[in-house]
């Protein structure tokens, strides 16, 4: 799961401009075998949100905005049970769900008073049965439901599948006997900043002290870890001394360059793990 | 001054006499009549001959030197001038004094000329190469590996007296005054150090119109302009033309007199000159042509003049009359290993070739003579060399010229060396480690607002950030800390506003300074005593670091010559341009204060007190440990004060001193009302007060060498230089009586003296001229009792760590051996080990009053460790015990608010009314229990401190010994946490409530059924369940199958749906990897999934083609799912949504439309509880208000009739609705 940067290109040339579908997943699956699923997964994903971070902009210009909306009226003019929506976010390159959110936010704009505040916009696209229009929540709800990259189910399993590492890390720690403050815990105490786990005491996994330890239920690529480091890994690095971040997805490999700093990169629960030995005096 | 000497040499005067006159001002009974005669007259002279006599050393070294400058300048203007005008204007009294010298006069016209060029380019521009390497107003030379700067060279430049060192001056290596390049070697002084030298040798005449702007001109003799304006007559009454014996009276006399005295000197000088032995293989040299003449004690010239000379020299640095004991050693070093004469016997003899004068010709004649001198000093000075470290003594017992020349000093260096204890040093690198994160001082209670606590988290990311690229990068060539970092630091420190939050960030950047730099090299932390110390500090967590430390072994350390001048070397650069960067008021405000009030802190901290009658082997363990602690107490004080110094006096910091006395007046008329930023004064005379100059000195020298050139002009600090200079000349090494200071605490506090006036911004005659005040500042020490000073503190490692250039020595020592550059950084370096431990608790400082005093007065004839012991403990019990009834105390209370605050809430309704009032009601009732604290605080202090009082002492303390610590330990303990607890205790109650009421109140908002009670997994779980995420995830899929698009082929199986059901209700049981919103959105998917079995949206794969599910088995799955939402989920399940117009549209879309599934589920949500029928009805009712084809209207108002109509029945009508509801539905369809 430890990718050379040369096999993650591999990977993610393939991945260019291919639409956040079911149908586009299973391709991927077959096209590379060996790796796991959620690795490709993941590393989809992160290409996908790349991809749509370098276009976000140009879809959000108000003659985007306007085009994509009279297209999306006139689609449902002629049939409102058709996938207008999906298609259109599928023919201009853009994340269904983000399309969904843009339509519906256009829609409101028209159809109420004032504009329409964020958090009604994500409790809509949360349930689109709050949306007004019924063919438009239908639209809605077609564009979320058949996003893999993007919208609340998918924050949604992201958020799951983070919660369900760090409960596995929780239980690797128990049974190996190592204390632990979590970031609960953490939190309470007033900490600014929380890794998942800060160790009471301190081991050494692989010869390399840690303090602390991060689990990440992603891939690491470049672009992710190096906002990592800087938003997180260097701040709990700033408090607490080295640490280990656990990519259970898998990372690459030329980013753990950092050990002699002080930031250990892992894709699994380490084996070699040193303990402090009470010496016998 | 001549004339002085010369009584010395005519043997009129004896040194010892010489000495005392030189060093007190007052006759001594112990002189003979006919002596002090001869002194007195002298008198005013007194002040002079010591810089004089020094110079007088340079100059006849460096024209002997082979690459020294061929002759010390003199001005030929004021040579010219002089003779003839006794009395003259006051530069007479310098030129005449260099008058004296013959040689001078006689040297090649090419030498008379060159110094005056040099001097007259120096004079003009004496700031950019003082500057040097500097950096606007925090001009201080980056001290990193290689690129020590010639300091020296740049104070030479601004001596005025000085002609340009000898290595500069140099003609043969084209750019030899490219100190780096052209590294000074053997024969030559070493660059910075012989220029230093160089720098006292020629006084130069000063004109009066310029004596402003050049107020260093002269550094070891005062020149007319320097000398305070009280004492004009002395100089005016210029000692050729009055006063004077009448052998003196005229220049053209006096050198009658010395010629006279040479040929009587050269008759009785033995002659002998033997072959020159071999005494070794001929050594590798510089240039090739610079080997090593041998030295011969056989053709040692006019050895009684070198050695009466030798006399009176020792006897100037053992009295310390001289400004630098080390420098001195250099020097006389220097001469030790000078290489090869250049200038010849001819030139020797020219001056006055009948009649050998004995100050006339040259003292030094060959190397010989260099050679001889040299170890006539060395032999005086051998105390102070037997302290040396081992390197230097093997160096020196191995000299092959010492051997022969003094085999007997040979001998005892040899044994000093080999008595000298191995040091073990270890050093660490800097300690990148990062201050940790401390709730109690970082956490958001400590600031003022939510944006403050914020900000600082940020700004503590980037401070490291910013330190990450700075030790990354600072060494690229290129790379510039301000182009890479300025406006990074500065956007952050804009973003400081609140004053609270300058205090955080200066406590964050105070701390990371004393981590990384608490040596002075920058390299690592304290020293530490042995070897095995060091591995049991280091523990297991630190190997990582000795790995590393291992690979900077080998960087050969960088060294600025016997006087650097004050550098930030390592990671103190980062800091030193961070403040420079940030250029921030507020923060060096905030800086100074924090950094006084730690070196406050520091100085004032208890530390061993004297145990001197124990000396066997455990208490020496004692003593690695009290070592250890002064010696990191010291380095942090030192650091802190430079820091300090440098940030007070950054915004006066200049490269020059002002140009006219005028402008120099009003600015001084400005400094002398600024208050210092720390009153030094005042703790450097308690300091001398309590006997702990050893302590506060160090730091304060720190301090002072930052100062810009107004400081020593100031009368606060003026008075200062004065304490430390009469400090100095007290300090007599050969001096070991009771209460004397300890010889290596005298040893430090010389070098960090001797070195501080040598600071460029420290007037050159400071030291020469300060002496008439002395007396009046004596500072009393007897009052108190044997205080640090006295005891053996400072050790050779700290000395070395302290005064890295006393490292020169050895390495001038080692250049001659391998005959190559003094900077070839063959030397190992010397490290220092870190740690990172802290500099321990600071004890308790206690009440006055008897009980304190009797404790005092116990501790004071116990082990110092039982006193360190006792207060530690006091110290952690009594935190402990804050933390103790917090923990119980303070948590009952809460939970009773707690439990109060429900009974409110019960009683006045949900919002339970204002939290404000609500918490001022809690308080109120609660606070008063606070006083508890107390008693029990004072419980557990008797019950723990004695515990651990005996844990720590060891065994054999008598009884009594131990309980008295163990109550004094109780007593403190409980007077820490009590102190604390009564001041604090009402606030700690409000705080702990506050936050269980707010805690509390949101419990009760909209979230918190979603919270609420939630079950675990049963005990027998193995937590096998599928993980949610995968849940969501395929049912995912089968939604989006559902809704489309799909191609014709997708569908689901009834299985993989069935299954599905079933994991969702394992998932749901086992709760080990459920969080609540994993399980609200199993909980809407479930719902929509109803929606879409309910509407037979669900494509089913199987034979032939994807179709529509079977009534039976989608009511089956209805089943399963209504069981989920009845038994499993814990999150409420959003049912109402099965009503929404999106979910009971799907029905629309249907031909024909079954509507029985629909009914038939209302009717089990009912049944089970899961919905009320009004809900239901709510829901219906409000489906009409949708916009619906007409048909699908009707129908559903007839669904909506049907279910109202249906009477709630009980399990047996079961089957009897679902036949009402096929008939109805079919009767609905086809409608």
């Amino acid at each position: 799961m430890i990718l050379t940067k040369a096999q993650y290109d591999e990977i993610a040339q393939c991945l260019v401009s291919v639409p956040p579908t079911r149908q586009s997943l299973r391709k991927l699956k077959q096209r590379f075998p060996s790796q796991s699923q959620a690795t490709l997964l993941s590393i989809f994903s992160q290409e996908y949100q790349k991809h749509i971070k370098r276009t976000h902009a140009k879809h959000h210009t108000s003659e985007a905005i306007e085009s994509y909306y009279q297209r999306y009226l006139n689609g449902v003019g002629r049939n409102g049970a058709a996938p207008v929506l999906l298609e259109l976010a599928n023919e201009v390159d853009y994340a269904p769900s983000l399309m969904a959110r843009i339509i519906l936010e256009r829609f409101l704009q028209e159809h109420e008073e004032t504009p329409p505040s964020k958090s009604v916009i994500n409790s809509m696209l949360r349930d689109p049965s709050q949306i007004p229009d019924g063919v438009l929540a239908n639209q809605v709800y077609q564009c979320i439901v058949n996003d893999c990259c993007y919208g609340p189910l998918v924050d949604c399993i992201k958020h799951a599948i983070g919660h369900e590492h760090e409960v596995l890390l929780r239980d690797m720690l128990l049974e190996k006997n190592l204390s632990f403050l979590d970031e609960d815990q953490l939190r309470a105490k007033g900490y600014d900043k929380t890794p998942d786990f800060i160790l009471q005491v301190p081991v050494a996994v692989e010869g390399h002290i840690i303090h602390w330890i991060e689990s990440k239920a992603s891939f690491g690529d470049e672009c992710s870890h190096h906002a990592y480091l800087h938003d997180q890994f260097w701040s709990y690095w700033n408090r607490f001394g080295p640490g280990l971040v656990i990519y259970w997805y898998g990372f690459i490999q030329e980013l753990d360059c950092n050990r002699e700093r002080g930031i250990l990169l892992k894709a699994c629960f380490p084996t070699d793990i040193v303990t402090l030995c009470h010496s016998v005096a | 001054m001549a004339a002085v000497l010369e009584s010395l040499l005519r043997e009129e005067v004896s040194v010892a006499a010489a000495v005392r006159w030189i060093a007190r001002s007052a006759q001594s009974s112990e002189d003979d009549p006919g002596e002090a005669a001869a002194l007195s007259s002298l008198r005013p002279l007194r002040k002079e001959f010591v810089p004089f006599l020094l110079n007088f050393l340079r100059e006849q070294s460096s024209r002997v030197l082979p690459q020294g400058p061929p002759t010390p300048a003199k001005a030929p203007g004021s040579s010219a001038a002089l003779p003839g005008r006794p009395g003259g204007p006051p530069r007479g009294g310098r030129g005449a004094r260099s008058q004296l010298f013959p040689p001078t006069e006689l040297s090649s016209a090419a030498a008379a000329e060159a110094p005056s060029a040099r001097r007259g380019g120096r004079r003009r521009g004496p700031g950019p190469g003082r500057e040097r390497g500097g950096r606007g107003p925090g001009g201080l030379e980056e001290g990193v590996g290689g690129e020590s700067q010639p300091w020296t060279g740049g104070r030479r430049s601004r001596g005025a007296g000085s002609p340009g060192s000898p290595s500069l001056v140099r003609s043969d290596p084209p750019n030899l005054s490219n100190l780096e390049e052209f590294p000074p070697v053997g024969s030559v002084p070493p660059g910075p150090a012989g220029t230093k030298p160089s720098r006292r040798i020629n006084p130069t005449p000063v004109s009066e119109e310029r004596s402003l702007s050049k107020p260093k001109t002269c550094f070891t003799s005062p020149p007319i302009n320097c000398v305070p304006s009280s004492q004009p007559s002395v100089l005016d009454t210029s000692p050729w033309g009055h006063g004077l014996p009448p052998g003196c009276r005229s220049l053209q006399e006096e050198r009658e007199m010395l010629r006279k005295e040479r040929s009587k000197q050269l008759q009785q000088s033995p002659s002998t000159t033997c072959p020159t032995s071999e005494l070794g293989p001929p050594l590798p040299s510089w240039s090739g042509n610079l080997t090593a003449e041998s030295a011969d004690p056989a053709r040692v010239s006019s050895r009684q003049r070198l050695e009466l000379i030798a006399l009176v020299y020792s006897s100037c640095i053992a009295e310390n009359l001289v400004p630098n004991l080390f420098l001195e050693l250099f020097f006389v070093l220097q001469l030790l290993t000078a290489r090869r004469m250049v200038a010849t016997k001819d030139g020797d003899l020219e001056p006055s070739p009948g009649a050998p004068d004995s100050l006339e010709s040259p003292l030094f004649q060959s190397v010989h003579d260099c050679v001889f001198f040299a170890v006539q000093v060395l032999e005086r000075q051998f105390q102070v060399l037997s302290y040396l470290d081992k390197g230097t003594l093997k160096l020196l017992a191995e000299n092959e010229r010492l051997l022969c020349f003094s085999p007997a000093l040979q001998g005892r260096l040899r044994a000093a060396y080999e008595g000298s204890v191995a040091k073990v040093s270890l050093a660490m690198p800097p300690s990148a480690q990062a201050v940790s994160f401390q709730p109690e001082t970082d956490n958001r209670a400590n600031f003022s607002s939510d944006r403050a606590f914020h900000t600082f988290k940020k700004q503590r990311d980037v401070f490291f950030e910013v330190l990450r690229e700075w030790e990354d990068r600072h060494e690229e060539p290129g790379w510039d800390f301000e182009k890479g970092l300025g406006s990074r630091i500065r956007a952050m420190m804009g973003q400081l506003s609140a004053a609270c939050s300058h205090s955080h960030f200066v406590r964050l950047f105070q701390k990371q300074l004393l981590q990384m730099c608490q040596s002075p090299g920058g390299t690592g932390g304290t020293v530490l005593g042995e070897a095995p110390d060091v591995l049991s500090m280091l523990g297991a967590d630190k190997l990582g670091r000795l790995r590393r430390l291992q690979e900077r072994l080998v960087a050969p350390q960088s060294s600025g010559g016997p006087c650097p001048p004050p550098t930030f070397p390592g990671c103190q650069g980062f800091f030193r341009d961070f403040i420079l960067s940030a250029s921030s008021f507020q923060f060096n405000q905030h800086l100074m204060d924090s950094l006084s009030l730690k070196i406050r802190e520091l100085n004032s901290l208890a530390l061993p007190q004297p145990e001197p009658s124990d000396e066997d082997g455990e208490s020496d363990v004692d003593w690695q440990g009290e070592r250890r602690q002064f010696a990191m107490v010291l380095l942090s004080l030192r650091l802190l004060a430079k820091f300090l110094g440098f940030v007070a006096f950054l915004p006066y910091r200049g490269p020059e001193p002002p140009p006219t006395r005028e402008l120099q007046d009003s600015i001084l008329a400005l400094r002398s009302q600024v208050p210092p930023a720390l009153d030094v004064r005042a703790l450097l005379q308690q300091g001398l007060r309590a006997r702990r100059a050893v302590l506060t000195v160090p730091w304060l020298v720190e301090f002072l060498s930052l100062a810009d050139h107004i400081v020593p002009l100031l009368d606060y600090y003026r008075s200062i230089f004065s304490v430390l200079l009469h400090l100095h000349r007290s300090l007599v090494l050969s001096k070991e009586s009771e209460g004397e200071m300890c010889f290596l605490n005298k040893l430090l506090l010389l070098a960090v003296l001797g070195w501080l006036f040598q600071i460029p911004t420290v007037p050159e005659d400071l030291f020469f001229l300060e002496e008439g005040q002395l007396d009046a500042l004596e500072v009393d020490t007897v009052a108190s009792e044997l205080g640090l000073d006295g005891m053996p503190v400072v050790d050779q490692h700290l000395l070395y760590t302290c005064c890295p250039y006393i490292g020169e020595l050895r390495k001038l020592l080692a250049s001659w051996v391998s005959g190559s550059s003094a900077r070839s950084g063959g030397f190992v370096r010397k490290i220092t080990p870190t740690t990172t431990t802290g500099l321990g608790a600071q004890p308790p400082r206690t009440s006055q009053g008897l009980q304190a005093q009797l404790a005092q007065a116990f501790f004071h004839n116990q082990p110092p460790s039982l006193r360190r012991t006792v207060e530690f403990v006091a110290e952690r019990i009594g935190s402990n015990c804050v933390k103790h009834i917090k923990a119980t105390l303070v948590a009952d209370l809460v939970r009773q608010a707690e439990s109060l605050l429900q009974e409110q809430l019960v009683t006045q309704g949900q919002d339970g009314g204002d939290p404000a009032q609500l918490l001022e009601i809690l308080c109120s009732q609660l606070c008063p229990h606070g006083a508890q604290a107390l008693t029990q605080g004072r419980e557990f202090c008797q019950k723990k401190s004695p515990g651990a009082v005996r844990a720590l002492l060891p065994e054999e303390t008598p009884a009594a010994v131990l309980s008295s610590a163990e109550n004094i330990a109780v007593g403190l303990a409980t007077e820490k946490a009590c102190t604390w607890l009564s001041a604090n205790i009402t606030a700690l109650i409000r705080r702990e409530v506050k936050a269980a009421v707010s805690r509390t109140l949101r419990a009760q908002g909209p979230e918190a059924a979603a919270r609420g009670e939630r079950r675990g997994c049963s005990r027998a779980c193995e937590h096998h369940a599928p993980l949610p995420s995968h849940l969501i995830s395929e049912i995912k899929d089968v939604l989006s199958l559902a809704v489309g698009p799909r191609d014709p082929e997708e569908g689901v199986s009834l299985d993989h749906l069935e299954q599905l059901l079933g994991q969702l209700g394992q998932t749901l049981q086992c709760r080990q990897f459920l969080c609540p919103p994993a399980e609200q959105h199993l909980a809407k998917c479930s719902v929509d999934l109803a929606s879409l079995l309910v509407a037979d949206h669900i494509p089913v794969l199987g034979p032939p083609s994807p179709r529509g599910l079977e009534r039976g088995q989608a009511r089956r799955l209805l089943h399963v799912l209504l069981s989920l939402w009845k038994d499993d989920f814990q999150v409420p399940v959003p049912l109402q949504l099965l009503l929404s117009p999106r979910n009971v549209g799907l029905l629309a879309d249907t031909r024909p439309r079954e509507w029985d599934l629909l009914l038939f589920l209302l009717r089990e949500l009912v049944e089970k509880g899961l919905m009320g029928r009004t809900e239901i009805e709510a829901c219906l009712g409000s489906l009409r208000d949708a916009q619906w084809p007409k048909d699908f209207s009707e129908e559903l108002a007839t669904l909506f009739r049907l279910f109202l109509a249906e009477p709630h029945m009980p399990e047996p009508q079961l089957r009897a609705c679902e036949l009402v509801q096929t008939n109805r539905g079919t009767v609905l369809a086809q409608s």
